[in-house]
């Protein structure tokens, strides 16, 4: 399975890059979006604020293939944390920005429920499936994935809510629309459970 | 609900493991690769590594080692020692860590924590705090591995470190650190009510009513701890069981070993 890690200069790539490797892709991890036109999965990783990392897609041209690669509906694309904030339609962290518009939502900051709500969310916490969908198959509702953020995507419709995870209310952690797949968490940082999502987003 | 973590720490000189008391007299524990190779299996929540001689040497953070450990590390890494760049930080997070931790930079360029949160987000800055009680019993930070001391309080510089934009704070008893004595609760206390961020005990746990201790009457999100996993049978596994069934939230291994496979 021939993997694309897009390299826009926002992210643990390396971790990534191994957890993919390990779990049987071949990975390449690249600046040139016309990479994308090649690849049968596509991963857009990201750690960094929302502003700048639209910038340093638009920079590499990515929006405009990343839409043309998916066009075939065999490739499929995985955001993981800024990475799938950024396919929302906006997001704020930075000041208001679009972002790739390939799922239909914005990107908030979380609201402490109390006084004793930290935040960046960072920790492992549980995520329940909202719908049955392969990226979840063969995870229990209530596994804990590992999370880092201040932010949190907000779908414009609960259909596009695959899993949720109880911080500051539920908030969707996992969402999926077509052959576009975003998590909050980071698979590549969850030990098994991470794996097994890896493994269900490679699955043909 | 999000879960409490446990944070074994790996103190890392010269290639070796090595584990001290009170920031000095350091015994070599191990090598740092195949202990983080045994903890990723274990699955631990998280790891924190940190090269204690990079800043005393003025060295850059060794990159190429990180790369090699991060490799083998399939669980959150936080690596410290050395920073004192933003360069330094991409560079760390290309190499394969997750988080950086900053500590005798965030001093001498206060600018330092501000620009990383905005370019690498704040989420992956944690600012770590080294604390020496005086003789008065008052507190005081400590730069350079503890040796170096700052005109600063734990609970206002935490405050300051959370406004530039860090997304924890690991605070340091460098008294207790090695000690397996307990935390120095009223530290932890006084730094996890200064700030809103999360907060990460650290320095002196040797049992894990210890770690406890740090939680429930210190208010840390995470506990850190090194010896008492060097140096006793005690494992964050176990610490997982007795904090369970003391009503602290800690992760599970939920998933049957014949579901998946590591």
């Amino acid at each position: 399975m021939k993997v694309l890690v897009i390299d826009y200069g926002m992210g643990n790539l390396g971790s990534v890059r191994r957890a993919f490797e390990e779990c049987g892709a071949d990975v390449l991890t690249s600046a040139n979006s016309r990479d994308a036109l090649t690849a049968e999965r596509i991963v857009l990783p990201g750690v960094g604020a929302f502003l700048d990392g639209m910038a340093h897609l638009h920079a590499g041209d990515w929006p405009g293939q990343l839409r043309t690669a998916l066009e075939n509906p065999e490739v499929r694309l995985l955001g993981i944390c800024l990475g799938m904030q950024l396919l929302a339609d906006s997001g704020e962290e930075g000041g208001r920005t679009a972002g790739l518009g390939l799922i239909a939502g914005e990107v908030r900051r979380l609201e402490p429920e109390d006084a004793n709500t930290r935040i960046p969310h960072v920790g492992w916490n549980e995520v329940n499936s909202t719908r049955p969908d392969r990226l979840l198959q063969l995870i229990p509702d209530g596994t804990d994935f590992y999370f880092v953020h201040s932010y949190h995507f907000r779908p414009a419709s609960p259909a596009l809510v695959l899993g949720t995870t109880p911080y500051c209310g539920d908030f969707a952690s996992v969402v999926g629309a077509g052959n576009v797949y975003g998590v909050q968490f980071h698979p590549e940082k969850s030990s098994r459970p991470g794996f097994q999502v890896i493994r269900n987003f490679l699955a043909r | 609900m999000l879960k409490t973590r446990i944070i074994p720490t790996l103190l890392w000189k010269d290639h070796g493991l090595v584990k001290g008391v009170g920031f000095d007299s350091w015994r070599r524990v191990g090598t740092v690769l195949p202990a983080i190779k045994v903890y990723s299996t274990r699955e631990v929540d998280e790891l924190i590594l940190v090269d204690i001689t990079a800043t005393g040497e003025a060295r850059a953070p060794d990159c190429d080692s990180v790369a090699e450990f991060s490799a083998e590390c399939f669980v959150p890494l936080t690596v410290g020692g050395g920073i004192r760049t933003i360069e330094h930080i991409r560079d760390l997070l290309r190499a394969g860590a997750d988080k950086v931790s900053i500590n005798s930079a965030a001093y001498a360029n206060p600018g330092l924590v501000r620009e990383a949160a905005s370019r690498f987000g704040a989420q992956c800055v944690v600012a770590s705090i080294d604390v020496r009680r005086l003789p008065d019993g008052s507190l005081k930070c400590y730069s350079h591995s503890g040796s170096r001391p700052q005109d600063r309080d734990p609970a206002s510089w935490a405050r300051e470190l959370e406004t530039q934009g860090a997304g924890e704070i690991l605070i340091t008893s460098v008294e207790r650190d090695g000690t397996m004595e307990g935390y120095d609760l009223e530290l932890v206390r006084a730094v996890a009510a200064a700030v809103r961020i999360p907060v990460i005990a650290s320095g002196g746990a040797g049992s894990y009513a210890h770690l406890l201790a740090a939680l429930r009457e210190g208010g840390a999100s995470a506990v850190a701890a090194a010896s008492i996993f060097h140096f006793t049978q005690q494992t964050p596994l176990e610490a997982k069981h007795y904090l369970a069934t003391h009503g602290i939230p800690v992760r599970r291994h939920q998933l049957a070993s014949d579901t998946l496979k590591a």
